[in-house]
């Protein structure tokens, strides 16, 4: 089953740290991602730019509504994704469970739904 | 704290529990017999149908009317020497039956048909239909799983209880019960939850969650203690039944026995704690000789049996506070001291206020009214025990035996007001009165 493991934190906690601890930080993500392709799991990964560059459309009254900005205020913020595929949701908790990202944040778990 | 605790205080309405279900005649019995045959049978069957498929609700739609026809059928006609293959093939039927009357390839009946016969064939290839209960059970009890929903869900996909029964027990409305149970079970189907054994790290906290969950189920079976409620009734024994399924798969799961060996105590008491004219009759005050002795000889060896693994674990400390109640039947008196540590132990171990409520209880016994109440006013703080009925029970019988009448009758007032079981509230009642008498 392929899961979307959602990478949740507060982006202002991430632009202000101390240059060493950044450095550590990334490097962190980067040996997880490693772990992941070593493990034949990772489909694919990205990190998104903060949510200053986030842009939102929707259609209001058939008008194409454009807002800078995210979809939603909230207090911790979208920040990257891994996709991978593994047998079942407790392979998907346990890889969750190491992402460096839960130490500052939490990682939401999804099921890709199959087409 | 929101677990029904069934081993509450000695003078408080502490271990009452599910009314006197007295099923006497043989009919009964073979009644009861051939029914738990069926529920096993259909448990096994959905167990395993659901852990190749991982949907549960399709498992239980390919059986439900070949269930309900064991159950109808088998108590009269007796059980089939082989039930799983029997239901299997009514099942079947069943289905080929559905599918031809729609008469289309595509209907949910065909489907479910497919996948039976898969099933059957793969079974028949590998030597019989292996017994995935456990998988389910920590499917249902799984962390993902809304833990209110664990217990409903292994009552539901373990034992075929309906969700209108499962409903009167866990005091929800029937038609949300029933979406409730729907909906866990799609969340196993859709987010992937494994049916598998967990891995060996992870087993005592998976473990703990299914004890929890069957625990639960067992609780709230026991919070009918008139027995007003006919649906009610049968759940503790259900709830007794997962434990010795889950005894049976994992013996030498020390909690596991633990878990058993407590319920059985509880059991062994269900009529000695209304006296003939159905008044409460606190544990104190019951006569062993109307305790089940063969429960309680069942529960003492398994207590034995978990304690030779040398894993200590708050249902075994539970159970062995109860073993210690029950030694009354043989020296005629009761432990406090012994009673004392085991729940000093538990303490240390689970940190719970209920636990500390029952420190207190077996405190007083030992050292005197006053230390016990120093330790309950010490509780007085948590907010949990705010409307929490045996703490304020506790509090009221030292509090008399201090002779202090007021702060006693007040505090026999808050019980009131928490106790819904007539047959408690009378009990408190009298006590209370009895503070203006003399």
């Amino acid at each position: 089953m392929e899961y979307m493991l959602l990478v949740y934190s507060d982006e202002q906690d991430t632009a202000t740290m101390p240059p060493a601890e950044r450095d550590q930080w990334i490097g962190a993500f980067m040996a997880y991602t490693q772990a992941l392709k070593d493990a034949d799991v990772l489909r694919g990964s990205n990190r998104l730019r903060p949510t200053s560059a986030a842009t939102t459309v929707r259609l209001t009254g058939g008008k194409t509504q454009t807002l800078d900005g995210p979809f939603a205020e909230t207090r911790e913020q979208l920040g990257g994704y891994y996709l991978i595929d593994v047998p079942d949701l407790d392979a998907a908790l346990s890889w969750a469970a190491r992402c460096p990202g839960t130490q500052r944040g939490a990682i939401e778990v999804r099921p890709v739904w199959a087409m | 704290m929101t677990r029904g605790d069934v081993t509450r205080g000695h003078e408080t309405w502490g271990d009452v529990t599910r009314g006197d279900v007295t099923r006497g005649h043989v009919s009964n019995a073979a009644h009861r017999a051939a029914e738990q045959a069926a529920r096993q049978s259909y448990g096994k069957l959905v167990a395993w149908l659901a852990a190749r498929s991982r949907d549960v609700a399709a498992a239980e739609d390919a059986l439900s009317d070949a269930f309900a026809s064991a159950l109808a059928t088998w108590p009269a006609q007796g059980v089939p020497l082989e039930p799983e293959a029997w239901l299997l093939a009514a099942a079947r039927r069943r289905l080929i039956d559905m599918a031809r009357r729609r008469r289309t390839r595509e209907t949910a009946a065909s489907r479910l048909l497919l996948s039976l016969e898969e099933a059957v064939t793969e079974a028949a290839a590998s030597g019989g239909i292996p017994d995935h209960r456990l998988r389910l059970m920590f499917a249902c009890a799984h962390p993902a799983i809304d833990p209110a929903m664990r217990s409903p869900l292994m009552l539901q996909t373990v034992l075929g209880l309906e969700a209108a029964t499962i409903a009167v027990v866990f005091l929800v409305p029937s038609a949300t019960m029933g979406q409730r149970l729907v909906r866990a079970k799609r969340r196993i189907h859709d987010a992937g939850i494994p049916f598998r054994l967990p891995e060996p790290e992870d087993l005592p906290a998976r473990l703990d969650s299914v004890l929890e969950a069957i625990y639960a189920a067992f609780a709230a079976g026991w919070a009918d203690p008139a027995g007003l409620d006919q649906r009610r009734q049968g759940l503790a024994e259900e709830a007794l039944w997962l434990g010795r399924v889950l005894a049976e798969l994992l013996p030498d799961e020390p909690e596991v026995l633990g878990l058993l060996a407590l319920m059985l105590h509880a059991s062994a008491r269900a009529v000695a704690r209304r006296d003939g004219a159905g008044g409460y009759v606190p544990l104190s005050a019951q006569d062993p000789a109307r305790w089940d002795a063969a429960a309680i000889d069942e529960a003492e060896a398994l207590l034995l049996r978990a304690s030779a693994q040398r894993r200590i674990g708050r249902f075994q400390l539970e159970a062995a506070v109860q073993s210690a109640h029950a030694a009354r039947r043989r020296t005629g008196f009761t432990d406090w001291t012994a009673i004392g540590e085991l729940y000093d132990g538990l303490l240390t171990l689970t940190g719970s206020p209920v636990v500390a409520v029952n420190r207190a209880v077996a405190l007083a016994e030992t050292a005197g009214a006053a230390a016990g109440l120093a330790v309950l006013d010490g509780l007085a703080g948590d907010a949990s025990l705010a409307a929490y009925q045996p703490y304020w029970a506790a509090r009221a019988d030292l509090l008399t035996r201090l002779d202090r009448r007021d702060a006693a009758d007040a505090a026999y007032a808050r019980a009131l007001t928490l106790e819904t079981d007539p047959a408690a509230r009378r009990f408190l009642a009298a006590r209370q009165a009895r503070l203006t008498q003399g």
